[in-house]
């Protein structure tokens, strides 16, 4: 039955983590395939040639990129428990467009809030905040951003955020504050403190590590491309 | 009593997809024309967070995201479906219409990378009439951009990325939509976008 399920993943990339979340939320059984992303294996390169990126599913031998339209399909081949997206058409409509917020807007915005210099900085953090605002505006008043349960969105912002939280740490940053935004922490230490949820989240100091590491090296190639 | 409203506007491939998603469902809309160099109160209103255009409104809710909105279109009117009923053909339509967009987004970058994604794209239609099949699908309606808005910006910018030598079988592919009769219906009078483009000397920026 695992055999029938395969993850190609990172155990550092929130791309993957909504993977294993949504598998283990529906209760199936799956072999999850650890991938090097310096040495891509000739499955990840033969299943995804498009993108050669994780996550990637293998379902019966048939694979899928992209992590929402991987979630989507996992919604739709198992529905018989906790389904990740509502029922009614224009819910739907309403977190895909959330979804595609954070994927798009959110995680890029923040990239350069964090990383960048100078002007380009300004903005982003200007901008950042913004979209923040702009999520804490749609989880007000809810217990989720699917409503009562959790569900598509909330398993999409929630590791990108925790993501962001790691590097906001290793640029020891401020952006993302419980006082500016009370509600998404709110949120997020809820999921926190869901097991299965928590059960998908790499152990924080090491992601810390594993950032930080990342963010040294992409300096000093970047310092070395200017100097050249 | 079916209310739905497409706030758009005549130049943006975006706006087109979601009116040839209507018209191929036999949707009537009330089709209100924005000014994106002077936004409307209801655009503001209707979608604040990207204050773009399309945005559809269906009995007073409002939804934006082209590709959100197909979506919102293929289930709420299942006649002549645009995504396949299959879970794993669907998922395969949502992945081409994502990397069309995506590819959209990064149109400024390198001539040789934009030659890679035409190449791929041509992979995928399989000796098909259109992407989804013998008729359109969600991700045909994705690449109108590809299908007519790009000749124009050819033309205006000088640039031919894409020929009939080099890519014979995208532009079998161009030539058939262009000529379905429900796209027709949508597509924008090729002298006016024309004008328009040149208007914004070089690289169109529709997105407003």
């Amino acid at each position: 039955m695992a055999k029938e399920i395969k993850l190609l993943g990172t155990w550092a990339s929130p791309f993957s983590h909504r993977i294993e979340l949504a598998l283990k939320l529906k209760g199936l059984q799956f072999e999850y395939l650890e991938e090097d992303l310096s040495n891509k294996s000739q499955l990840l390169l033969q299943s995804n040639p498009v993108h050669r990126k994780i996550p990637v599913l293998i379902h019966k031998g048939n694979p899928i990129s992209e992590s929402l339209v991987i979630m989507e399909y996992i919604d739709e081949t198992w529905q018989h428990q906790n389904p990740l997206l509502p029922k009614d058409p224009y819910a739907r409509a309403v977190a895909r467009f959330w979804a595609k917020f954070i994927d798009e807007k959110v995680l890029w915005t923040a990239f350069k809030a964090y990383n960048d210099k100078g002007k380009e900085q300004e903005d982003a953090i200007e901008e950042f905040s913004q979209q923040l605002k702009f999520l804490e505006g749609e989880l007000k008043g809810k217990e989720y951003f699917g409503g009562e349960r959790f569900g598509f969105v909330d398993i999409a912002a929630f590791f990108i955020l925790q993501f962001l939280r790691v590097l906001q740490e290793v640029k020891e940053a401020e952006l993302m504050t419980e006082e500016k935004y009370p509600v998404l922490f709110e949120w997020m230490e809820k999921l926190q403190g869901n097991e299965v949820v928590a059960g998908c989240l790499p152990p924080r100091e090491k992601h810390i590590a594993y950032v930080r590491a990342r963010r040294a090296a992409a300096e000093e190639a970047a310092s070395k491309t200017k100097a050249a | 009593m079916e209310e739905v409203k497409l706030l758009g506007w005549w130049v943006s491939p975006f706006s087109r997809r979601v009116e040839l998603a209507l018209k191929l469902k036999g949707v009537g809309y009330e089709y209100i024309e924005q000014d994106l160099a002077h936004k409307s109160q209801l655009l503001l209103e209707y979608n604040p967070v990207h204050k773009k255009v399309p945005v559809l409104v269906h009995n007073g809710k409002t939804m934006a995201e082209s590709l959100v909105i197909l979506e919102y279109i293929d289930e709420t009117w299942p006649n002549n479906p645009i995504l396949p009923r299959n879970p794993y053909d669907k998922a395969m339509a949502r992945f081409w219409a994502q990397f069309i967009e995506e590819k959209e987004e990064e149109r400024g970058k390198l001539v040789e990378e934009a030659s890679q994604c035409f190449i791929t794209l041509e992979g995928e239609l399989k000796g098909n009439k259109f992407f989804g099949g013998e008729e359109i699908g969600m991700v045909d309606i994705a690449a109108n951009f590809i299908g007519y808005w790009l000749g124009v910006v050819q033309e205006v910018s000088g640039m031919e990325l894409v020929t009939r030598d080099k890519f014979p079988v995208l532009c079998k592919w161009m030539d058939e939509f262009v000529e379905h009769s429900v796209v027709k219906e949508t597509l924008p009078p090729r002298d006016e976008l024309h004008a328009e483009f040149e208007a914004r000397l070089g690289a169109p920026s529709w997105k407003y």
